[in-house]
């Protein structure tokens, strides 16, 4: 039976095949770029066929291994020595832009990766989970460089990856200070006040009712303001340093974490609560024992909304005023003098300590809330 | 309270306890002669309802769930509760419980406010539905009560094995609720209200998503462990079989509203085998009460 199925996915793979030969013929007639204006064939290289021979070899290769799953490792291989060649020709200054071979061989390699992942995403546990993600990303990065390079894009427009990490290893001192002062000093109290606020007083106003119905409306008011409207009026309030982007991140996180607490203890079922009441469990009991737990996924929720929230309130904040370091004042500096490569540096940085942080908190959540239908058997 | 013996158990961890009829169970009660801690019937009233009366106020109109009802419970009596969907059972159980208040009336458990039952813990509830805490494992589950009344951690292991054990679960510990079958997950929460070991048991429709066969089994443990422990039960149900097999009283009850419509004394032997079903003593009971059931719903048409 999956014998069956086996031998008709690799037939259908066949044709796909016939047609990535079909691609990659037509780009050996095409030219692969040019120099001081006049094109270069596939052979004015000398190591444009080797690259070319190590492909065809890897696509055989790959195509008579013992195992789909084997062959797929093979055929990795050949995407990534179609994905060097490019590089190569940059290196020796050739000018891309007009290399339709090139392009088209590059869209052979690209269909691929695609029959690779489609292979690899079908393996269970950390090929699926973390190479199949790793390798797409890969690829969009190879993408981007190659692109921007060959096509030579203005740095100031989009400068290709590599300048970006060129850019990050060059300031690594200054981009360390602006993290340590935005993140690991803003973002993280502000983050822990705002949450931890939310979560106090929704425990409160589970207590005292009154609270929570003046509370909530407030909660859909204060999720309208604009933070370019709080942050000059906090730094106002709270100076320049980072209690005002702590205010801030306190103002943006402390509803959605009080709105998902709140909903979270409700969330019990009254079955489970009548059992607390048989065992004449108090409210103490009650809501450590069963409505705590049970609202966890609910918590979760909030955290994971908050730490985004509390990234961008600290760098927008910075904007209206800040010590001479943080990473939105970087940004905001370097954008004025014109050097690109190290906003885009700094927002390298974000995105990176924005994933970490929701990654983390994702991570922390399965490990707790194993139990929930949502996170059942992944 | 003495504690009973550990019933015969199907052992370890077979999905459902193995379907062994008639000789291997039937030996059992024989073994145990004289049941131990049984009183007579007509002992000392464990439950007093006078003239309880329960009035649901829903949005379009009252639901009246109890009408004036009356009804006396004897410490070591086993009382079944059956009638048609709707009839008011699982709110006169959840009365008793002081899970939910009487709109007129009086009742008294032990002598007490339901209330001050309740506090006490001197009952043990198990729900329709099993309610187990998803996030707890099935022994964490047994232990829940335990935990609460505070006893020390080897005493809460100790008890929950032995009740986990007593519905054929051992091996299953560690497993998560949601592992187990629905069955499987009605027998954790039965487990989970002997642990408290109650002298009162509630139980609403206990064994009413299991096989017939698993239900024949749990009955004659159930039935075993009532006689061993003289613990006061009453339980609802809609299978009149189960109902005359267990109690030594039947309730009849009928819906719109919910009153009791007959209480049907159930005089066979204390000591019960699943061979008693054959009996025509059983056979004359269980017709009273199909009789009366069908009164009740004649009353509807
Ligand atoms: N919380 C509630 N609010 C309003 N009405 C209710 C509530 N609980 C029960 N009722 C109504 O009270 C009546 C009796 O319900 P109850 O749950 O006691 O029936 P039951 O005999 O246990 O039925 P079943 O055999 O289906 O479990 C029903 O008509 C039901 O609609
Ligand atoms: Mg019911």
């Amino acid at each position: 039976m999956s014998d069956a199925y086996g031998t008709s996915l690799r037939t259908a793979a066949d044709w796909g095949l016939v047609l990535l030969a079909a691609i990659a013929l037509a780009a050996l007639a095409l030219p692969l770029g040019a120099r001081d204006g006049a094109p270069v064939g596939w052979f004015a290289e000398p190591l444009a066929p080797l690259f070319l021979a190590g492909v065809v070899l890897a696509v055989v290769g790959g195509r008579t291994a013992p195992s789909p799953r084997k062959g797929a490792w093979v055929e990795l291989a050949a995407v990534a020595l179609a994905w060097l060649l490019p590089m190569h020709l940059m290196d020796r200054g050739i000018d891309l832009s007009a290399g339709w071979g090139l392009w088209l061989f590059l869209v052979a390699a690209t269909l691929l990766l695609w029959r690779v992942l489609g292979v690899l995403a079908a393996l269970p546990g950390w090929t699926r989970s973390v190479l199949v993600p790793g390798l797409f990303g890969l690829g969009l990065l190879a993408g981007w460089e190659v692109l921007v390079r060959g096509f030579g894009v203005p740095a100031i427009l989009l400068p290709a990856p590599s300048r970006i990490a060129a850019a990050l290893a060059a300031n690594a001192p200054v981009l360390w200070d602006d993290f340590r002062q935005t993140v690991l000093t803003s973002v993280v109290r502000g983050y822990l006040m705002g949450c931890g606020a939310g979560f106090a007083v929704a425990i409160l106003a589970d207590r005292v009712p009154f609270l929570a119905r003046g509370l909530l409306p407030l909660g859909n008011l204060a999720s309208a303001i604009p933070v370019v409207g709080v942050a000059p009026i906090m730094v106002m309030w709270f100076g320049f340093d980072w209690p005002s982007k702590a205010a801030v991140i306190v103002v943006m996180t402390f509803f959605p974490m009080l709105i998902n607490t709140l909903a979270g203890l409700g969330s019990a079922e009254r079955i489970q609560l009548d059992l607390m009441r048989c065992y004449a469990a108090g409210y103490g009991r009650t809501l450590v024992k069963l409505r705590l737990p049970n609202a966890l996924p609910f918590l979760f929720n909030g955290l994971k909304i908050n730490s985004t929230l509390a990234l961008i309130g600290a760098i927008v904040a910075e904007f209206f005023g800040t010590p001479v370091v943080g990473m939105g004042f970087r940004i905001s500096t370097e954008v004025a003098r014109m050097n690109l490569d190290i906003v885009w540096a700094t927002i390298a940085v974000a995105a990176l300590t924005g994933s970490g942080f929701y990654g983390g908190l994702a991570l922390l959540e399965r490990l707790t809330t194993g139990w929930h239908p949502s996170m059942r058997g992944r | 309270m003495p504690t009973p013996p550990p019933l015969p158990s199907d052992g370890a961890p077979a999905p459902m306890p193995a379907p062994q009829p008639a000789p291997a169970l039937s030996a059992a009660p024989s073994a145990a002669p004289a049941a131990p801690a049984a009183p007579a019937a007509g002992g000392r009233p464990i439950v007093e309802l006078r003239g309880v009366s329960l009035v649901y106020p829903t949005a379009d109109r009252p639901v009246t769930a109890l009408s004036d009802v009356a009804l006396t419970i004897a410490k070591g009596d086993f009382v079944s509760l059956i009638g048609p969907s709707g009839c008011g059972k699982t709110t006169l159980l959840r009365v008793i419980a002081d899970l939910e208040r009487p709109t007129a009336g009086h009742i008294a458990v032990e002598g007490m406010t339901p209330e001050q039952a309740r506090l006490k813990r001197l009952y043990g509830y198990v729900f329709q539905a099993p309610a187990l805490y998803p996030w707890r494992t099935v022994e964490r589950n047994v232990m829940l009560p335990l935990e609460i009344m505070g006893l020390p951690a080897a005493e809460r292991r100790t008890r929950a094995r032995e009740q986990l054990e007593r519905v054929g679960l051992s091996g299953f510990e560690r497993k998560f609720p949601w592992q187990l079958s629905g069955g499987m997950q009605q027998r954790v929460s039965i487990a989970r209200a002997l642990a408290l070991q109650p002298d009162l048991l509630l139980m609403d429709e206990p064994f009413g998503a299991l096989d017939e066969i698993t239900r024949d089994h749990l009955n004659l443990h159930l039935t075993q462990l009532w006689r061993a422990t003289g613990k006061t039960c009453v339980f609802v149900t809609h299978s009149i079989a189960e109902a005359v097999f267990l109690s030594t009283r039947i309730v009849v009850m009928s819906p719109r509203p919910g009153r009791i419509l007959d209480v049907i004394d159930c005089d066979l032997p204390r000591e019960r085998t699943l061979d008693i079903r054959e009996t025509p003593a059983f056979a004359a009971i269980a017709h009273r009460v199909r009789q009366g059931l069908k009164e009740g719903h004649s009353y509807d048409d």
